[in-house]
């Protein structure tokens, strides 16, 4: 027991796991406060340049907000004769698939006691632009093939680093967004 | 059913002596099954009065309900009921489900199970002193009700279901037999526990081309180093694993049935021996919509933590075939293919275009408790129980997934279950002072 309390005091993926498993456990007495919702504003630029911010959302009963807001420019690239002010708006869900397993990486790994010294990942996502040229209308818009390729170099075996990865890939909402469908409804004002 | 008339026989005298509407007994157990026939035989032993109501016959799902090929997914050593082991001649075989209705029914002479057969319990509320029990051959009042009515009841069919256009047929694993009953061509089966697989291949071999939906699943061997994997599951102390101790219980109730299937031969059953015949594996199912079933692009994952978590259950058998000086009598280390997966499984199908003609639902079982009018459910409708001590005083269950321990569904868990819930049963009886009312 002293060995285990020792190790545990010493991982820190600065992680607070306390405050998740105690939210996790308010939470499960109070399925109303744990209803959230996401919000982004958007604004169209120019061009295909459109410039994105995320400051307030919804959750534990009330409005929260982040500490500033945070803004997002998206944009095609030269090749696509544009001016390349930002990432696509497709690479920006790479960026959120990496930012969703990652943190469940580290979450996990302090949870288990694993210290992390590194965590890198290349995303690639493939697509066929005849679905959004309209070229074939059999091919889809998004995506066909989404590779994830972690580096994780951790105090653990290889096999403890394989079971992070899946069990962040099991909790993570991006994985599950783009793995499975969702009803959205857009809407003219 | 003769062999229970006798029983039957005092029933009836008891109640004609009492007169009136109301029958009384100390305890009443809904359900003869394996679970309702340990406790009986447990209370009998401690010379607790009760009577067991039983709407259909004894082992009535095990008669009516499993499909045909269907044989236990523990080996017949293992398979013990309070009182009663194997003796038989195949210690390493697996039972049918027609042997296992024989074992339950002389299971139910061998204890002198007092057994009220057609009897429904339509109705089990609050009444003063502990339960009225309404049934379709009149009421019965008892201070402490065990609901050993079956744990595999309702099936879980995902409400997606009822997006399924018409010419597609479904079927549950409740109402599933044999292929036969299926129409000709191909068949969705959804789920990839023990029913899942069997009945995936089975339905492949029929002709009927399948694809097998995965969601989370758990991947065992049906033997390793020599020994059937419920040696090892009991030898390392995983079946008796406590439901206090294991960690996050509720999430342990929730594990699908591990894939394994009983066979004469010992054969392994996973997702590569399906796939080498030719069944495609596609990932959850997501949701249906406009006719077309969606399914997870997540398939890769729930096979890699599959496939993981058995090498841990291997690692953990190899250890403890070490610690305890096995090794040499045994067979070698071995770990399995990682299980192969598509590299782009379908994510969806047109369901009306022909390719599949039926759905086989194979996404579990839940108890029945329709019929129990006590507050004693959470916000999700589930039971709520310490143990198989359910939070109103007198009532108990059995046979429920991870109940007191991992092997709480199986019939061998039956026997220490009961026994220990026969404990808190007797001393809450002997501890309980409520007057009874004369009239209920």
């Amino acid at each position: 027991m002293n060995m285990q309390t020792e190790t545990s005091t010493q991982t820190d993926n600065g992680v607070n796991v306390d405050a998740l498993l105690g939210a996790r456990e308010a939470l499960t007495e109070a399925p109303a406060a744990a209803q959230f919702r996401w919000k982004a504003t958007s604004k169209w630029m120019n061009g295909t340049h459109t410039r994105s911010a995320c400051r307030g959302f919804f959750g534990l009963g009330e409005d929260q907000s982040h500490k500033t807001e945070f803004t997002f420019d998206t944009d095609h690239p030269e090749v696509f004769a544009s001016e390349d002010n930002g990432a696509t708006p497709v690479e920006m869900v790479l960026v959120g698939l990496a930012g969703c397993l990652t943190a469940g990486i580290a979450t996990v790994a302090q949870n288990r006691d694993i210290q992390l010294n590194s965590v890198t990942a290349s995303i690639e996502g493939s697509m066929d632009l005849a679905g959004i040229l309209g070229i074939d209308g059999d091919v889809r818009n998004g995506f066909d093939d989404v590779q994830v390729n972690f580096e994780v170099d951790a105090d653990a075996p290889r096999e403890d680093i394989e079971a992070l990865v899946a069990q962040s890939q099991k909790r993570s909402a991006v994985y599950d967004i783009i793995t499975n469908p969702t009803n959205v409804s857009v809407n003219v004002k | 059913m003769n062999a229970h008339s006798k029983d039957c026989a005092s029933v009836r005298e008891r109640s004609s002596l009492r007169g009136g509407g109301v029958r009384r007994a100390p305890v009443i157990i809904i359900g003869a099954g394996h679970a309702g026939l340990a406790m009986s035989r447990c209370l009998t032993e401690r010379s607790i009065d009760h009577v067991v109501l039983e709407r259909g016959e004894v082992a009535n799902s095990w008669r009516h309900e499993r499909w045909d090929s269907l044989r236990l997914l523990t080996p017949n050593w293992l398979t013990r009921l309070p009182g009663w082991r194997y003796r038989g001649s195949d210690p390493d075989g697996f039972m049918s489900a027609s042997e296992v209705t024989g074992v339950i029914d002389r299971y139910a002479t061998l204890v002198g199970a007092p057994v009220q057969i057609g009897t429904t319990v339509e109705r089990v509320e609050p009444a003063e002193g502990g339960y009225l029990i309404r049934t379709d051959r009149g009421p019965w009042h008892a201070r402490c009700v065990v609901l050993a009515s079956g744990a595999f009841q309702l099936p879980n069919v995902p409400a997606a279901s009822s997006a399924v256009p018409e010419p597609v047929q479904q079927f549950t694993a409740k109402d599933y037999r044999n292929p036969g009953q299926l129409p000709d061509g191909g068949v969705l089966v959804v789920g990839a526990s023990a029913t899942g697989l069997q009945l995936a291949e089975e339905i492949h071999r029929s002709g009927r081309p399948v694809t097998l939906s995965v969601g989370e699943h758990v991947r065992m061997p049906r033997t390793y180093r020599g020994l059937d994997i419920q040696y090892w599951l009991k030898s390392t102390g995983l079946l008796d694993e406590s439901w206090r101790t294991v960690d996050d219980i509720v999430r342990a109730r929730r594990v699908p049935s591990p894939q394994l299937v009983g066979t004469p031969e010992g054969k392994s059953l996973d997702l590569n021996a399906l796939s080498d015949q030719g069944i495609a594996l596609v990932g959850r199912l997501a949701g249906i919509s406009s006719g077309r079933v969606h399914f997870s692009g997540g398939l890769k994952n729930h096979c890699t933590m599959a496939d993981l978590k058995q090498n841990r259950l291997l690692g953990s058998i190899d250890e403890y075939a070490e610690s305890t000086g096995l090794t040499p009598a045994i067979g070698a280390k071995a770990r399995f293919e990682p299980t192969r997966v598509p590299d782009s499984p379908r994510l969806q199908i047109a369901l009306g275009g022909g390719e599949v003609r039926s759905i086989v639902w194979a996404t579990g079982l839940r108890p029945d408790y329709s019929w129990l009018r006590v507050p004693v459910f959470d916000p999700r409708g589930r039971l709520k129980h310490e143990g198989g001590v359910i939070a109103a005083p007198g009532l108990y269950t059995l046979g429920l997934n991870f109940m007191r321990r991992r092997k709480s569904s199986f019939i061998h868990g039956a026997a220490d279950d009961a026994r220990d819930l026969s404990g808190h049963l007797a001393t809450y009886l002997a501890g309980s002072r409520m007057p009874l009312a004369e009239a209920v």
